[in-house]
């Protein structure tokens, strides 16, 4: 197959940018999108060419370092999938790609199609974890979870933190991440102890970033590479709101010397 | 308690300090649910106009609006409604504007729909009429503009008949109705869904009643000028 791809290159964050066009021809239909990258990659690299910077890592699905905004889609033309898991036989032949970086204030670009992404990393350390220590195995069923909380539960921790959704936002909202991340705790007995403070400090944090807000547009549930639903938004929305509300003070303890 | 202090840190600088984006949009969705009940009341008076009795129905009804003590404190609540809405719905635009200081060179092709994404847009026709009908009705009965030659400012009917017999204002009324029915179409949804009332148990419901609630309120006023020009 050949394709016309339009790449934005950029040299690094302070770099302006833009699309650069180019050729690449004899591609299997079956060669992954990311191996057609490679292809480019060697014959820019045969012409003394610096290659196209791209994330990627486990290039099956699970890891969740790819992006790429491919023809006004991030993870490319498919529902469910990441774009390491994109084939060419999803294009036509002769199609020209559009390849673009996610784009959003909180996510810079470093270099061409690689965008900062740790701006997901300070929502999760402002609270999107379980800080007593586990313990050894307990015996089965000592602490009861019904099972529909934990399949929710399992839906919402299927994120594999890409950033897809803030890509596809009109608004560049981290919602859907926040909320997955959010869920996934508060569904299940461990994570409920810190629920109220959590999403607190989660949402502050998102929103200290100056990531946008949920417009309802729902064009992150459509994008989601692992379809997480936006009933979490909904449900991360309830849990800020009675946070907010009816959480318990903290004592103050005062000392006196 | 279990949390590092850098975190209490990040924290304390940014929430403080201003809206989250959750209140934000919580105080926009509870605002806008208040316009949504107030709309069907008045939707209800206003196809009193239809009612063939030479406007005594609708006028009695909107004697009694404009009388009522409870109704009279409502106004206020009214007021404050629209403008929390509005002053809301400007900082979360700006603030959504901002979060993409770059756009994409290539059109999104996400599937959403369409009418989600033009909320403000729709928002300001609906308050560029709000504008209008201010200065028709409510400056014209507190005495601030004069009323058309001939007609009491308190007399809200013949004031009525008269602006659908011109085919302009009839015309500015009715695409105004249209980007309000766009704009109640997603608004109604996107409210529960704000307040954290969504469940897929329920999800669906809510979406048919958002859409038959747009249809059924945008349709009702846009009624009554046609019944005005075709029926009278
Ligand atoms: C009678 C008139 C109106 C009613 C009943 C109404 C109702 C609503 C409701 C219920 C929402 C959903 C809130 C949410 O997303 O959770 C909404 C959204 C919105 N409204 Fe209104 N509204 C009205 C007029 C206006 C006006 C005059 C403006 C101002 C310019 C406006 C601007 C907006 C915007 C920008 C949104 C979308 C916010 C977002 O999600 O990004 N609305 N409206
Ligand atoms: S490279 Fe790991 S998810 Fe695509």
């Amino acid at each position: 197959m050949i394709f016309t791809l339009k790449i934005w290159r950029q040299k690094n964050a302070a770099d302006k940018g833009g699309l650069v066009t180019y050729k690449v021809e004899d591609i299997s239909a079956d060669s992954s999108f990311f191996e057609m990258l490679d292809m480019l990659n060697q014959q820019l690299i045969a012409q003394g060419v610096d290659p196209v910077a791209f994330d990627h890592d486990c290039r099956e699905g699970i890891c969740g370092t790819c992006s790429l905004y491919i023809n006004g889609r991030p993870h490319g033309p498919l529902k469910g999938v990441t774009t390491c898991q994109l084939h060419m036989r999803s294009f036509n032949n002769g199609d020209t790609i559009f390849i673009e970086p996610w784009r959003c204030g909180a996510f810079p670009v470093i270099k061409d199609l690689i965008v900062d992404r740790s701006a997901f990393d300070k929502i999760i350390q402002a609270g999107g974890y379980v800080s007593v220590n586990s313990g050894g195995i307990p015996d089965a069923n000592t602490i009861p979870v019904p099972k529909p909380d934990s399949d929710a539960a399992f839906d919402a921790a299927a994120c594999i933190g890409c950033g897809a959704c803030v890509a596809s936002c009109p608004n560049a909202s981290a919602m859907l991440f926040v909320s997955s991340k959010i869920s996934h705790l508060a569904l299940l007995p461990q994570g409920r102890v810190e629920a109220q403070h959590r999403v607190q400090q989660m949402v502050s944090t998102m929103d200290s970033l100056g990531f946008g807000n949920c417009s309802n547009t729902y064009a992150c549930e459509a994008e989601c590479p692992k379809e997480i639903s936006v009933v979490n938004i909904a449900r991360m929305n309830r849990e800020f709101l009675a946070a907010l509300l009816f959480a318990e003070k903290e004592k103050q303890i005062s000392f006196s010397l | 308690m279990f949390f590092p202090i850098e975190t209490i840190r990040i924290m304390d600088s940014s929430a403080r300090t201003r809206f989250s984006s959750i209140t934000s949009k919580v105080i926009m969705a509870l605002a806008g649910l208040f316009l949504v009940t107030f709309l069907l009341v008045h939707l209800g008076i206003n196809l009193l106009l239809l009612a063939g009795d030479g406007g005594q129905s609708f006028t009695a009804a909107a004697g009694f609006m404009a009388t009522n003590p409870v109704i009279r404190i409502f106004e206020v609540v009214l007021f404050g409604g629209f403008l929390l809405h509005m002053v809301f719905g400007l900082i979360v635009t700006l603030r959504n504007r901002a979060s993409r200081p770059l756009r994409y060179q290539h059109k999104s092709r996400s599937e959403t729909s369409p009418l989600s994404k033009y909320m403000f847009h729709s928002g300001v026709v609906v308050f560029v009429f709000l504008i209008l009908h201010f200065i028709d009705f409510y400056f014209v009965k507190v005495g601030l503009v004069a009323p058309p030659s001939g007609i009491d400012r308190h007399d809200f009917y013949r004031r009525s008949i008269l602006l659908f017999s011109d085919k302009g204002y009839s015309a500015i009324y009715l695409v105004s109705f249209l980007f309000l029915g766009f704009h109640l179409n997603h608004a109604v949804q996107a409210a529960f869904q704000t307040i954290g009332v969504s469940h897929n148990k329920y999800i669906g419901t809510i979406k048919v009643v958002s859409i038959l609630y747009a249809i059924i309120v945008a349709g009702g006023f846009m009624v009554i000028p046609f019944w005005f020009i075709l029926v009278r």
